[in-house]
């Protein structure tokens, strides 16, 4: 059966790429000036509500500290994030996966509801792996309807060529060098996201939903539902 | 004014693609990646704000305590030295290429002309920001001063400071030449220029990045490209660390 369309495979591997390239000439970046602060200035150390430690050359594109190559990486492949992201959520709206997959409703907010998610990853529960449990919605909602956007956005309004565009953008997000500091929570939220995703994948009772992430579909055996 | 104003943004305009293209012909496969996105960002960034749409400023008790210096922090020549100490009586400032009439100005010639006091944010690349008053004559009122030619493309400032033993200089197209909020700064929050912020004077470009904000102004050159200047990419940080001329992102 059926499990992902070929749009939603292509954006989640297209996405996962950019990511990491993102945050990988985001960390080189962030070396450059290693201290976040809040509102519209800050310039000294001393202002700072975080001081960033300096990441090693290994974890940062390129492999080596250069702000203008790792600026080359990070604003090219903010395109494809950007571009990539708006696409699938046309496509998710138009061929309703955002309504069948993503979408809460009521009962998806409930303590019994994530006890039964829990408990069919743990492979106990009722194994319906033809749609998302209520945990899966909650996470994947969060993340395309909250946090990737918020990428986009605290990254556009770091942008001193874009802010005469939309200066409201700036004042919403607390000035610009609130954007900055959101863009690297942000970053590092959806880092600890795309950990535990990667550790929930690979965990040995998901081998079927890894195929269809990659093939698109659940394989020969008979779905129990759906 | 308006009509040289207006011939000389379209000749900007025409000249953006032409130089994107011979960007991308100079370089490999990533880099003519990177430069179409960077012409990208500049063109997506002019559609959305009109091409003069202004920088945010801000009001006074918006300033920042200090501005910081970076980069370059000082001129290390006893010509510079003797003109600081002095004030600056001999400091000319020149407006010349293609020009009709090119002009060499003192201090006070740029403080008689018409000022524009702006509170804006100086925004480095490194990702520090900053905000402070600054003022002084508009980049434009200068250009139609020394009549601008139509062939112009660029404008290049060359800076008294070196770094790393080369001199600095930067530039910008005609959109941001004739930005209203592109001036000459002599003064800083009231006071003459720092020496630390490029006394006694340097670039406001304000939709841009710190490293196009020239300090230590000596000349201002009208060019139709960079090929012929230092390493040929338009800027000492282009040059030295492949920084991006397009430096609103």
């Amino acid at each position: 059966m059926k499990r992902h369309a070929l749009t939603t495979r292509l954006w989640h591997w297209i996405n996962a790429l950019a990511f990491v390239v993102l945050f990988m000439s985001g960390l080189n970046i962030s070396n450059a000036h290693r201290y976040l602060y809040w509102g519209e200035y800050g310039y000294d150390p001393a202002d700072a509500w975080l001081t960033v430690i300096r990441f090693p050359a290994w974890a940062t594109i390129p492999q080596r500290y250069d702000l203008a190559e790792a600026r080359d990486w990070h604003n090219t492949f903010a395109w494809i994030f950007a571009v990539g992201l708006l696409v699938m959520w046309i496509t998710s709206l138009i061929n309703r996966h955002f309504w069948r997959d993503i979408a809460t409703g009521p009962r998806d907010w409930t303590f019994a509801a994530w006890r039964e998610a829990i408990a069919m990853h743990l492979g106990s529960g009722i194994e319906d792996d033809s749609r998302y449990n209520s945990l899966q919605r909650i996470a994947y909602g969060v993340v395309l309807g909250l946090l990737l956007p918020m990428m986009i956005f605290t990254g556009l309004a770091i942008s001193p060529g874009f802010e005469p565009a939309a200066p409201w953008l700036v004042d919403a997000l607390g000035g610009r060098q609130s954007a900055r500091s959101l863009h690297f929570i942000t970053a590092w939220t959806l880092f600890v996201f795309a950990a535990g995703h990667i550790a929930l994948a690979m965990a040995p009772g998901q081998r079927r939903q890894r195929k269809a992430m990659i093939t698109g579909t659940l394989g020969e055996e008979t779905p129990r539902y759906g | 004014m308006a009509e040289t104003t207006r011939r000389t943004l379209l000749a900007g305009m025409a000249a953006l693609p032409m130089a994107a293209c011979s960007e991308i012909a100079d370089t490999g496969p990533a880099g003519d990646l990177f430069d179409a996105a960077e012409g990208l960002h500049r063109t997506m960034h002019r559609a959305l704000a009109q091409r003069q749409a202004l920088a945010r400023e801000y009001a006074p008790e918006d300033r920042s305590p200090d501005i910081r210096g970076n980069g370059s922090i000082s001129v290390d020549t006893p010509a510079y030295r003797e003109q600081l100490s002095k004030g600056f009586p001999d400091w000319r400032l020149t407006v010349s290429g293609l020009v009709d009439n090119p002009i060499s100005l003192s201090l006070d010639d740029l403080r008689a002309l018409p000022q524009r006091t702006q509170i804006t944010r100086h925004d480095c690349v490194e990702g520090w920001s900053a905000i402070a008053e600054w003022t002084g004559p508009q980049l434009s009122a200068l250009l139609d001063k020394a009549g601008l030619r139509e062939e112009a493309k660029f404008i290049v400032f060359r800076c008294a400071d070196t770094l790393y033993g080369r001199a600095y200089y930067e530039s910008v197209d005609m959109v941001d030449a004739y930005h209203p909020q592109t001036i000459i700064a002599h003064q800083l929050n009231g006071k003459p220029l720092p020496e630390k912020n490029g006394a006694p004077l340097r670039m406001r470009i304000e939709r841009q990045l710190g490293y196009k904000h020239a300090k230590y102004l000596t000349a201002i050159e009208a060019v139709t490209s960079f090929d012929d200047i230092h390493g040929g990419k338009g800027g000492f940080w282009e040059d030295v660390g492949d920084y991006q001329w397009y430096a609103g992102i």
